[in-house]
């Protein structure tokens, strides 16, 4: 068995409801994401038009996180999916530097690396991954591809030409596949992400990796004394104490 | 306006989550830098040692392990604060992943650690023959086993080798960074170790024959040469990959990191290649010491804006 995805973007209408159940069912804490949709305006007005895509890890077949994880906290499951043992991480942020796709994050809470997992545990159990079960217009598909009747398999098959991954030439091969994408929406160098056009210009940038109330000190002092665990209140402190950008010429 | 001024084949994003923003940030640079120092001594002592007597570099047997016990430890210690769970880093050791250059370099240097440390108490118990008195074992039994160091010598300047470069070997596994490639990286880790070592050494070298310290100068003037042309080589000519130039292209247009690499190139490389040249011709000793400290301050920027960089781009 071999696990994968694809998004039809021509379905996507960016509602993020994939992205709310995913930060519900896998309690994202705040600040990260395990899936997020990404927003993309294309062309000149007034002949424009706004691209959805969403992100997750791609459960390459080739993956830079596995690969460079020093503890095999990052491994393969029997059905293709690369999982992650937070117990075992180290939090080195090896495999945020080698995912291609930004896909992993440190957790504010944990303090270890962590990321989408298709929802290894809904699997399991014999369930969907809980974004499949949000999408309003079933633009996220999930199935086996090894197995030729699959939903995934025969999308694949019908639409053969436009099935697209995002950065092949990094030779990760991702199980991750999307339709109706193009260069401008896969490939990060061909948009530009310019201060002032965003929907919500009013965006705060928070500067930390990890959690920002966990510093080198409390690291080492944390198995003993513990540590405050961050929540909502404590993330509008930091979002308060830090810069935002608010520039003209928004929607 | 926007409709003027964004071309039709322009996309721009206007709903996505920041990026993360620097994930290995100036631990790591210390960390590089503090390694290359602790094996760059290694090498140059047995450059050295291959080049002179022993007595033209007399303190050399006992200095140069401590030079690299100290350097090491710094490297261990911040390689370990720049972990999110620090009590963890034993899973290295328990939990092995081989396909990482993180555990290869972490067991490597571990062991490079310990063959040093032997070299340092062989080599202080034999340069002061009064410590420990009649009672220390330790001293004792290093003094009866004097010849072990040079013994472990030959295999140690191997052992360096890769425990100079597995983090350039990391940088090439850590495949969203184009601009961080393994022929590169691994020759500028050597390159910098040569320089960190050699620096590290003239400010030492005081009693040693002037032949020796003109090799110290000749090594440094070389090191900081060839690591300065790789450099512009990469910083201006990184064509054959996009990324790559993306992020050049970031620095190339201004800003901290411009200035912070550049004060580090003169200060580092431009500077040391002329006072390690005038060196040879002026024997002045200052230049000399000057120009390993230079190396030394630009050495450390240099990698650090390198290190930085590439982790500006976003990679969605």
């Amino acid at each position: 068995m071999k696990l994968g995805f694809l998004v039809d973007l021509n379905l996507c209408m960016g509602c993020k409801g994939c992205e709310i159940a995913c930060k519900v069912e896998n309690e994202v804490p705040l600040s990260t994401w395990r899936l997020r949709v990404k927003y993309i305006d294309l062309g000149t007005f007034p002949d424009t038009r706004r691209s959805f895509t969403p992100l997750r890890c791609n459960h390459c077949e080739s993956a830079p996180c596995e690969r460079i994880c020093p503890v095999s906290a990052l491994h393969y499951l029997e059905n293709g999916i690369v999982n992650i043992d937070s117990d075992r991480c180290i939090g080195c942020a090896g495999c945020m530097m080698a995912c291609p796709y930004g896909a992993i994050y440190m957790d504010p809470e944990t303090n270890t690396a962590d990321k989408c997992t298709y929802c290894a545990h809904r699997i399991e159990s014999g369930m969907m991954p809980a974004c499949v079960v949000a999408c309003p217009v079933e633009a996220n598909i999930f199935g086996d591809l090894e197995d030729d009747h699959s939903n995934i398999s025969l999308y694949i098959m019908e639409h053969k030409g436009a099935v697209q991954v995002r950065k092949p030439e990094k030779h990760t091969s991702p199980t991750h596949f999307y339709v109706g994408g193009g260069n401008q929406t896969l490939n990060p160098l061909a948009h530009q992400r310019i201060e002032g056009y965003n929907l919500f210009n009013n965006i705060t940038h928070l500067d930390h990796v990890g959690d920002k109330n966990h510093g080198i000190l409390d690291r080492f002092l944390a198995p003993f004394v513990g540590h405050e665990k961050p929540d909502n209140t404590s993330f509008m402190n930091s979002a308060a104490a830090t810069e935002s950008h608010e520039e003209e010429g928004g929607h | 306006m926007v409709e003027s001024t964004i071309h039709a084949t322009q996309a721009i994003v206007t709903l996505d989550v920041p990026i993360q923003g620097i994930v290995w940030g100036s631990i790591i640079t210390v960390n590089m830098w503090a390694k290359s120092i602790g094996t760059g001594v290694v090498f140059l002592a047995a450059f050295l040692w291959f080049r002179h007597s022993k007595d033209d570099m007399p303190n050399l047997r006992w200095i140069m392990p401590i030079i690299a016990f100290l350097a090491l430890n710094v490297f261990l210690f911040f390689t370990l604060i720049d972990l999110h769970q620090p009590y963890r880093m034993i899973h290295i050791f328990t939990h092995p992943h081989w396909t990482s250059s993180i555990t290869v370099g972490a067991w490597l240097a571990s062991t490079f650690l310990g063959l040093v440390s032997v070299l340092m108490v062989i080599g202080v118990a034999d340069a002061f023959p009064s410590l420990g008195g009649k009672k220390c074992k330790v001293t004792a039994a290093a003094r009866n086993n004097s010849a072990v160091y040079e013994k472990i010598m030959p295999f140690m300047v191997f052992l360096a080798i890769p425990v100079t470069t597995y983090t350039a070997i990391i940088m090439a596994q850590a495949s969203a960074r184009e601009l961080w490639q393994a022929p590169t990286e691994v020759m500028q880790m050597m390159w910098a170790a040569l320089m960190a070592g050699s620096a590290a050494l003239i400010f030492v070298s005081g009693s040693w024959s002037k032949e020796a310290r003109k090799d110290l100068a000749l090594v440094l003037t070389i090191a900081v040469f060839f690591s300065f042309m790789m450099y512009m080589s990469e910083y201006f000519f990184s064509f054959k990959s996009s990324e790559a130039e993306a992020i050049l292209e970031f620095v190339h247009s201004g800003g901290a990191y411009n200035v912070e690499f550049w004060f580090g190139m003169t200060v580092g490389f431009i500077i040391p290649f002329f006072l390690g040249m005038s060196y040879m011709k002026s024997e002045n000793m200052t230049l000399l010491r000057f120009a390993a400290l230079a190396a030394l301050v630009g050495l450390f920027f240099v990698k650090d804006v390198w290190l930085k960089i590439p982790q500006m781009l976003p990679l969605s």
